[in-house]
C-alpha cells in the first residue's frame, strides 16, 4: 500500500473509532501502525484522562448542572473535545444513541451524566454489565418510569422498551411477554428523593425494594419462576436476536448506514456476512464489547466501508472542532458551543423520544444541511485557529502552487477527501479565477489567505464533505 | 370583479407520544370511567360537558368554544386493528398508512407530489422543526425543514455579500443534478438546492408578518406563530406540520397533560385568531392527532399504551359536531384493556384528501375507507 492509501485508511480508522484527526497526527500514527492504533483505542487506560476539574475549576456551573437549559451536557462535550481516547469517548455516543434518555422528561441533567460517566467506564466491557448498570440507572428509572412499577400496578414502559429497542427488537417477544418483563423488574426503584428546596438537586439513588416486588410465578420466554429482573436480563442475552440488535447496531454506527432500527424485524442487513461475524464474536466472547470491536476495526468490511456514512451531528462540530482546534480551553462559551449540536438535529441528553435519533440520510434536511454547511464554512474560515493556521502554513510550505496542486493539496491536507470528478473540476475553476497560488507579490498574504479560505469554505460545502 | 378561489391548506398537529382518549374527550356519566381511573380521572365537576355523555379536557376551553362555533369536529374512537402499541411503529404507521409492511413514503409526500408534480415551489410542504416528519417523506418531493424561522440561509455567516453569492452561485452548481452518484449523493444534492431556495422565499415571511396576537413563549406557540406567519406570506405552501410532545404520560399524568393540552388549545386558539385578523382563515383546516390513545384502566400515577384515539379537525371549513362513535370501555368489549378503534385513520385522511385537497385518495392511502364527512 502506498503512503497515500495509509494515510487515508488511517484517516478513515479515526474518523470512525473517533472524531478524525489531524494530518500531523495521521503521519505519527502511520508508522506506529494499524493494528497498533486499533490496540491503542481500545486500551483507553492508558491514555491520560481528560482534566475535567480543570473545567469545573474555571466553569464551575458545568459541575452537577441541575436543569441549566440546553447546556447539561457541557462537560461531556469537554471530554469529547479534549480526550486522548477518542474511541472511549465514541462509545459514550454509541451507547447514548441505544439507551436514549433525555432531560425533556428526567429534567435533572446529572442523572444522565452519570449514566455516560458509566458509559466511558464500562462501554467497551461487557454488555451485561452495560445493561445492568442501564436498568439501575436513576435516570433511566425515571425515564422510563420502573419507579412507578409496582406488584399489583404494573407500568410496562421499561419492560417494553428494555425488549423493543434495547435488547430482542419487536417480533421476537409477545405482549405477554413484555407484561412478565415487567413484573419481573417491580422494586426497581428510587430511594426517596430529598426534597430539592432550599438547597438545590440532591442526586438520586437505586433501590431495590422487596416489599414493592411481585413474587409470584412469571413465565417469560419460556422460563417459568419467581424471575426478577436479572433473570430478565441473562434471559435476554441468551436470545440470538439480542447478538444480531447489537451487531446491527455496532454495523450502523461504526460500518456503514443502515435501516433504521424499527424496520429491522423486516429489512436484512446491508452486509449479511459481516453481521454474522459480529454476532459470531458477540456470543463467543459473552458479549465484549471490546473484542467484537478489535473484530470490526480490522476487519475488511470496515476497512472498505470509506466514507459510507453520513456524519452525525455530534461527528460534524466535534470532528470540526478537533480539527480546527482553539476550543479546547474552558473557556467561556462551552455552554452555547454545546447547544450547536442540537441546531443540526441532535440535541446530546435530549433525544427525539426513547428510540434516540435516527441516522443516515435522515441526519440530513433541507433545514440541518444549512445549520451543518453554516457550521463548517464558519470554522474553516477562522484564521485564528490553530488548525486552520496549520493549514494555511502546509500550503505556503509548498510555494507557489498550480490551481490543480492548489485544490489537491486542500483536499488532502482537509481528509484525505475522496471528491468526484466534476466537483473537483469546479473547485479547480474557483483556483483558476486567481491563477496560481503565489505568496507575497502580487497581493500579498491577506489576499492568498482570502482565496485560501474561499477554496475551503467551498470544499467543507460539499456534500462529499457530509460523509465520515 | 371576482377573486380566485384560495388554494385549500391544511396543518397537521401531531400529539407526539400517545395522547390519552379517555381523560382528552371524557365519558364523564359512565361510572365505568371512573372505576377504571381511581387515580388520573378527571372529576366530573371539572369536565367541560359538550353533551349529556361526553365532555373535554378542562384545559380545552379553546376547543369548546370552536364546538360551539360549529368549528371543530370530533371524531371517535380513531385507529387501526391490531395496535402494536409501539409508538415508532404506530407512528410508521399513521405516517405511511402501512399496517402490514414497513412503508418509507408518507402520505402527505404523495399529496405534495401530486399537488406539486414539476416541483415548482419548495415550500409546497414546510415542516416544523429539526427533522422531518415521516409523513412528508416521498423520494424527490422537496420539504422545506425549518426549526427557526428568523435565522433560516445558507452561509449566512459570511458578511461581504458578494463573495457570499459567487459561493453560492458555485454551491449551486456543486449540487445540481449533473453531479452526483448513487442515492444518498442526488439526495444530498437535492436537499441542498431546495434549501437554498426555500431559504430564499421563506426569509420575507417573518419580515412581513405583524399581528395584535400574542402567541404564548413555549415551543407550540412559536412554531404556529411561524406557520401563520409563512401561510400570510402567500408563498403557496398547502400542507404544514408541527408537533408537539411528550404526551407519553405513563406516570405523574395530571400535570403534565394539563400543561401539554393547555399549551395546545392555547395555541390552537392563537392560531386561528391570527389568520382570521388576517382574513386568511377560510382556506386552512387542521387536523389534530397522536399515534394511540392509552390504557383504560390507570396504574397509579399514568397509563400505558393504548389503541383508539381521538383526532380533531378545526377550521372555519369544518363541520362541527361529533362523529364516528366512542367505543365501548365495558370490559367484556376492551382488548388487551383497551378500547378498539372503529374508524379506520385512513377515512379521516381521505376525506382531507378527496374533499378538501381534491386529489384521489384511495393510491395515498392504499385503499378505500370508511371517510366522515366533517367538512360543510
Amino acid at each position: 500500500m502506498s503512503h497515500k492509501d495509509d494515510i487515508a485508511l488511517m484517516a478513515h480508522l479515526m474518523r470512525r473509532a473517533g472524531f478524525g484527526a489531524r494530518r500531523e497526527e495521521l503521519e505519527e500514527r502511520v508508522k506506529y501502525g494499524y493494528e497498533a492504533t486499533v490496540e491503542e483505542l481500545l486500551t483507553p487506560e492508558q491514555q491520560p484522562a481528560v482534566d475535567i476539574y480543570d473545567l469545573y475549576r474555571y466553569q464551575p456551573w458545568t459541575w452537577k448542572p441541575g436543569t441549566v437549559y440546553g447546556m447539561g451536557h457541557a462537560p461531556w462535550v469537554y471530554h469529547l473535545l479534549n480526550t486522548k481516547a477518542p474511541l472511549q469517548e465514541k462509545m459514550t455516543v454509541f451507547w447514548h444513541g441505544i439507551f436514549a434518555t433525555g432531560v425533556s422528561k428526567v429534567d435533572h441533567w446529572d442523572e444522565i451524566m452519570d449514566m455516560i460517566d458509566t458509559f466511558r467506564d464500562n462501554g467497551m466491557g461487557k454488555f451485561h454489565e452495560i445493561v445492568m448498570s442501564v436498568a439501575k440507572s436513576p435516570a433511566m428509572l425515571y425515564w422510563l418510569d420502573n419507579n412507578e412499577n409496582f406488584n399489583g400496578r404494573i407500568n410496562e414502559n421499561w419492560g417494553r422498551e428494555l425488549l423493543e429497542l434495547f435488547t430482542i427488537g419487536v417480533t421476537n417477544y409477545t405482549e405477554t411477554d413484555v407484561y412478565e418483563c415487567s413484573r419481573a423488574f417491580t422494586g426497581w426503584t428510587l430511594a426517596a428523593k430529598l426534597p430539592r428546596f432550599p438547597m438545590g438537586r440532591f442526586d438520586w439513588e437505586f433501590e431495590y425494594l422487596d416489599e414493592i416486588h411481585d413474587h409470584s410465578e412469571k413465565n417469560f420466554l419460556g422460563h417459568v419462576g419467581d424471575l426478577n429482573g436479572d433473570n430478565i436480563v441473562n434471559i435476554v442475552l441468551q436470545q440470538p436476536a439480542t447478538a444480531r440488535f447489537i451487531a446491527r447496531h455496532l454495523y450502523n454506527f461504526f460500518v456503514a448506514d443502515e435501516a433504521q432500527v424499527p424496520a429491522w424485524s423486516v429489512t436484512p442487513p446491508r452486509d449479511r456476512d459481516a453481521i454474522d461475524q459480529i454476532v459470531e464474536k458477540l456470543y463467543t466472547s459473552d458479549y465484549d464489547i471490546r473484542e467484537t470491536l478489535r473484530l470490526v476495526l480490522n476487519s475488511d468490511f470496515f476497512k472498505k466501508a470509506r466514507f459510507a456514512k453520513v456524519k452525525s451531528p455530534v461527528e460534524v462540530m466535534i470532528g470540526t472542532l478537533r480539527f480546527v482546534g482553539g476550543s479546547e480551553l474552558p473557556a467561556p462559551g462551552i455552554g452555547n458551543l454545546s447547544r450547536q449540536v442540537a441546531y443540526m438535529g441532535q440535541e446530546l441528553l435530549n433525544p427525539p423520544s426513547v428510540e434516540g435519533w435516527h441516522t443516515g440520510p435522515e441526519w440530513i434536511n433541507s433545514g440541518s444541511i444549512m445549520s451543518r454547511t453554516n457550521y463548517f464554512t464558519d470554522m474553516i474560515s477562522d484564521t485564528e485557529r490553530p488548525g486552520v493556521k496549520a493549514l494555511i502554513d502546509a500550503l505556503q510550505e509548498k510555494g507557489t502552487l498550480s490551481a490543480d496542486d492548489f485544490v489537491d493539496t486542500c483536499l488532502d491536507l482537509l481528509g484525505p477527501l475522496d471528491v468526484e470528478a466534476a466537483p473537483r473540476q469546479e473547485l479547480v475553476d474557483l483556483a483558476n479565477e486567481g491563477g496560481p497560488l503565489t505568496w507575497g507579490t502580487n497581493g500579498g498574504y491577506d489576499s492568498t489567505v482570502a482565496r485560501i479560505t474561499e477554496m475551503l469554505q467551498l470544499i467543507v460545502s460539499l456534500r462529499d464533505y457530509q460523509f465520515a | 370583479m371576482t377573486t380566485m378561489p384560495k388554494d385549500p391548506v391544511l396543518v397537521v398537529l401531531q400529539m407526539t407520544g400517545g395522547n390519552d382518549y379517555l381523560n382528552t374527550v371524557v365519558p364523564y356519566s359512565d361510572g365505568m370511567y371512573y372505576d377504571y381511573r381511581p387515580t388520573v380521572g378527571i372529576a366530573e365537576k371539572d369536565v367541560i360537558p359538550i353533551d349529556d355523555k361526553v365532555g373535554l379536557h378542562p384545559k380545552l376551553g379553546s376547543f369548546k368554544e370552536m364546538y360551539d362555533k360549529n368549528d371543530l369536529a370530533i371524531i371517535h374512537g380513531v385507529g387501526y386493528a391490531n395496535s402494536p402499541r409501539s409508538h415508532f411503529r404506530s407512528m410508521d404507521i399513521w405516517h405511511t398508512c402501512e399496517p402490514d409492511t414497513l412503508g418509507t413514503e408518507g402520505w402527505l409526500g404523495k399529496v405534495v407530489r401530486e399537488l406539486d408534480p414539476n416541483k415548482e415551489n419548495v415550500v409546497t410542504a414546510v415542516s416544523m422543526g429539526p427533522s422531518m416528519f415521516r409523513a412528508l417523506s416521498m423520494p424527490g418531493v422537496p420539504v422545506a425543514c425549518v426549526d427557526n424561522l428568523d435565522s433560516y440561509g445558507l452561509m449566512t455567516n459570511i458578511q461581504e455579500r458578494q463573495q457570499r453569492e459567487r459561493l453560492l452561485e458555485r454551491y449551486k452548481r456543486l449540487y445540481g443534478p449533473a453531479i452526483g452518484t448513487g442515492p444518498v449523493m442526488d439526495f444530498l444534492g437535492q436537499t441542498g438546492l431546495n434549501a437554498l431556495a426555500g431559504a430564499d422565499m421563506l426569509k420575507v415571511a417573518p419580515q412581513q408578518y405583524k399581528s395584535n396576537v400574542e402567541y404564548a413563549e413555549n415551543s407550540i406557540g412559536r412554531k404556529l406563530r411561524s406557520v401563520a406567519q409563512i401561510h400570510l406570506a402567500d408563498l403557496g405552501t398547502r400542507v404544514f406540520y408541527v408537533d408537539q410532545g411528550s404526551y407519553d404520560s405513563h406516570s405523574n399524568q395530571a400535570g403534565m397533560h394539563d400543561k401539554l393540552l393547555g399549551d395546545m388549545s392555547r395555541g390552537v386558539q392563537d392560531f386561528f385568531d391570527d389568520l382570521r385578523e388576517h382574513d386568511a382563515a377560510d382556506n386552512v383546516i387542521m387536523l389534530v392527532f397522536s399515534e394511540f390513545g392509552r390504557r383504560t384502566y390507570d396504574n397509579g400515577s399514568g397509563t400505558d399504551h393504548g389503541a383508539a384515539g381521538a383526532v380533531f379537525m378545526l377550521g372555519d371549513a369544518v363541520k362541527g359536531g361529533q362523529y364516528s362513535e366512542y367505543p365501548s370501555i365495558k370490559r367484556e368489549d376492551l382488548e388487551q384493556g383497551d378500547p378498539v378503534p372503529n374508524l379506520d385513520f385512513r377515512g379521516v385522511y381521505s376525506t382531507i384528501i378527496e374533499d378538501w385537497i381534491g386529489l384521489d385518495a384511495t393510491p395515498i392511502v392504499g385503499g378505500t375507507f370508511e371517510k366522515p364527512r366533517f367538512l360543510n
